[in-house]
């Protein structure tokens, strides 16, 4: 190890202004602080520092996320096959079942994911080294996080071309135009989500690709799924509650169903126990609630994110959830509202992406306002706007350009307090 | 007596002296009335979605403000400054009204997808702009000048967005296919290996975010534009 620092340091000086590699300088900062902790000293200010500097921050993140990658990896997987078991149903018998075939779902899952994050990381560290050139400095870490982040947002069998190029368009457009990393308004992996979301529908939404492999199948089938598949996810199915034709897990149901009948095959279909482990299908990384709580446990133990964030965050969702219990209009706005907390990605969102320190509130009281209005316009946005059937993304990104003016409210409201103390004094 | 001697003794400025020349070169890039002075946003956003809209929109706006410059040039000793908005934008709607009818009559096509924005051209910022900031204190044939400057530095951008925006959003050039066909069952050419047009492009905010890039663009290029703050 000693040696291994002492070769690196060796080689400063041919790095540093007028050194014979000068123009490589970024490149070998990203490089040595990676690897070891900066040797120069705080110049002026305050000179105590915390050993935690950005990238290690950030590698918690990452590490934060792992349960949600590994668990995203095996439910593509298991989704894979659970299709094929009605096409093939002799070859594989029982794969419908979560732990039958481990190792196939697992070795699918791989083949499937990893090509994604590979692509992500790759697009996007590109594009942060070719600023880091002009602009002359290292590799900003900000990207470690978000490189993850993208795939898991994505469903599994999205194109690669397509991630490349929504991660170029998040990095250049979402973060550098602003000034690279700390600087950006909006959460950069959900700019990617929202890029790909509005450019490639087809990719990004509908009931053809949360499974992996639905489309081609649909196609050698004629256009429609074997029956008894479905390709739907449990908010598309809830989206549907709203509509005319009400469908369960591809299942259609009489248009005169009673909220009452709708919801119980609902919670047939997808019950609140597998729900919540996330055996559901989805993007890659957002079906397991467990897998996004375990990683808010590490960061919230390495105090990376945000209790008061996440807290009010599913408290947000949860008060909608039972505003729109009271309200009671369609079947959509009758379901229990713990539901709302364990389908789709909002656990996955309340902890990865709304607390992300640049684009959240910074100020104490603004935090708990703004998740608990993100959290309550995630509700708002798939309970009464359908056509978007997953709220988060775009709620999330509502309030990241909002969070600036809770934080102005917060200390406008404590200046006026201090000044009325002041005054009675 | 003593006017028409001093203006005897002035030398007579060249038709395309270098002030003149300016008039036109500057709003092209370093005084673009869009990138720089940031107007006529809304018919960048409204009619960029196709090259052949474009193309129209900034032939028409080329016409409007060179007449309405030239008219309110020639009318600014007689215009009361209390009621000149009004007419000013009387010049501007007749001039728009004839303009319409001459979309209506010969490209009745790009007429019908232009719709209300050929109308809306009488509340294009740039216009009314420069009436007020030019043409109102100058004489005739700087103001033409103006005009085209004004005019074509709006088309340019016009057009370069309007590009960007129907290559990628719907892989056509005026109209014409140049990756080949997305017909659903007969794809050709990128289309067969997975290409996909960009829905976003089609969507208003991507003009915006197009406009930004020329911007950014534009400024790397000119470090002058580059505000102090």
């Amino acid at each position: 190890m000693k040696a291994l620092k002492k070769v690196i340091h060796n080689l400063d000086p041919k790095f540093e202004k007028g050194g014979k590699w000068e123009k490589m300088y970024p490149l070998y900062e990203t490089l040595s602080t990676f690897l070891f902790t900066p040797k120069d000293v705080t110049k002026k200010g305050a000179h105590i520092r915390d050993g935690v500097d950005l990238k290690r921050t950030m590698f918690m993140v990452v590490l934060a996320l792992i349960p949600c990658l590994l668990f995203g990896i095996y439910n593509t997987g298991h989704w894979h096959y659970e299709l094929q078991s009605y096409v093939n149903p002799d070859q594989y018998a029982g794969y419908e079942n979560y732990l039958t075939g481990f190792w196939d779902k697992v070795v699918y899952g791989l083949i499937q994911v990893l090509p994604i994050v590979i692509v992500s990381y790759a697009a996007g560290l590109a594009t942060e080294f070719i600023f880091g050139f002009m602009k002359g400095h290292g590799l900003h870490e900000g990207f470690l996080v978000s490189g993850m982040l993208i795939p898991l947002t994505m469903p599994a069998d999205v194109p690669l071309w397509m991630v490349a190029v929504a991660t170029i368009f998040a990095v250049v457009i979402g973060k550098e135009v602003f000034g690279g990393t700390g600087m950006n308004i909006l959460n950069v992996a959900l700019t990617a989500r929202a890029f790909l979301y509005f450019a490639y529908p087809t990719s990004m939404s509908g009931d053809k690709v949360w499974k992996s492999g639905t489309s081609e199948l649909a196609e050698a089938n004629g256009g429609a799924l074997p029956d008894g598949a479905s390709g739907a996810t449990a908010l598309g199915d809830l989206a549907s509650f709203v509509g005319d034709a009400p469908t369960v897990s591809g299942q259609a149901m009489s248009a005169n169903a009673t909220s009452g009948e709708m919801l119980s095959k609902f919670e047939g279909a997808y019950d609140p126990v597998h729900a919540f482990i996330g055996m559901i299908p989805g993007s890659i990384g957002e079906t397991s609630t467990v897998a996004a709580l375990l990683g808010g446990a590490i960061l919230l133990f390495t105090g990376v994110a945000s209790w008061r964030i996440i807290l009010s965050f599913f408290a947000g969702g949860f008060v909608f959830g039972l505003l729109m219990n009271a309200f009671g209009a369609n079947a959509y706005m009758e379901m229990d509202a713990y539901y709302h907390l364990i389908i789709g990605g909002f656990a996955f969102g309340a902890v990865f992406m709304a607390t992300d320190p640049v684009t959240a509130s910074q100020t104490q009281y603004g935090k708990f306002w703004y998740g608990f209005l993100g959290g309550g316009l995630t509700i708002l946005i798939r309970v009464l706007n359908p056509a978007y059937a997953e709220g988060i993304m775009l709620a999330i990104l509502f309030m990241n350009v909002m969070a600036p003016l809770i934080d102005h409210y917060v200390v406008q409201a404590n200046i006026s307090r201090r000044k009325k103390r002041f005054k009675t004094a | 007596m003593s006017e028409t001697e001093e203006n005897l003794k002035k030398p007579k400025e060249p038709l395309f002296s270098k002030k003149n020349k300016k008039l036109i070169t500057d709003p092209l890039s370093d005084n673009n009335p869009i990138t720089i002075q940031v107007l006529g946003i809304c018919s960048a956003l409204a009619i960029t979605v196709q090259v052949e809209q474009a193309f129209w929109m900034s032939i028409s706006v080329v016409f409007v403000m060179v007449f309405g410059n030239l008219i309110v040039s020639l009318l600014r000793n007689l215009i009361p400054s209390r009621v000149r908005i009004i007419v000013q934008l009387v010049i501007v709607a007749s001039l728009v009204i004839i303009v319409n009818e001459m979309l209506k009559a010969f490209v009745p096509d790009v007429s019908e997808k232009l719709s209300v924005f050929v109308g809306l051209i009488i509340t294009n910022c740039i216009i009314m702009g420069r009436f007020e900031a030019f043409a109102m204190s100058n004489k005739p044939f700087p103001s033409i000048l103006d005009a085209i400057g004004n005019a074509l530095g709006y088309a340019w951008i016009l057009l370069a967005v309007a590009f960007v925006r129907e290559v990628f959003g719907s892989g056509k050039i005026w109209g014409y296919e140049i990756f080949g066909s997305n017909l659903p069952g007969e794809e050709s050419g990128l289309y067969e290996m997975g290409y996909m047009n960009n829905n976003l492009m089609i969507l208003p905010p991507m003009a915006l975010i197009v406009v930004g890039i020329i911007i950014w663009i534009q400024r790397t290029q000119n470090k002058d534009l580059v505000e102090e703050h």
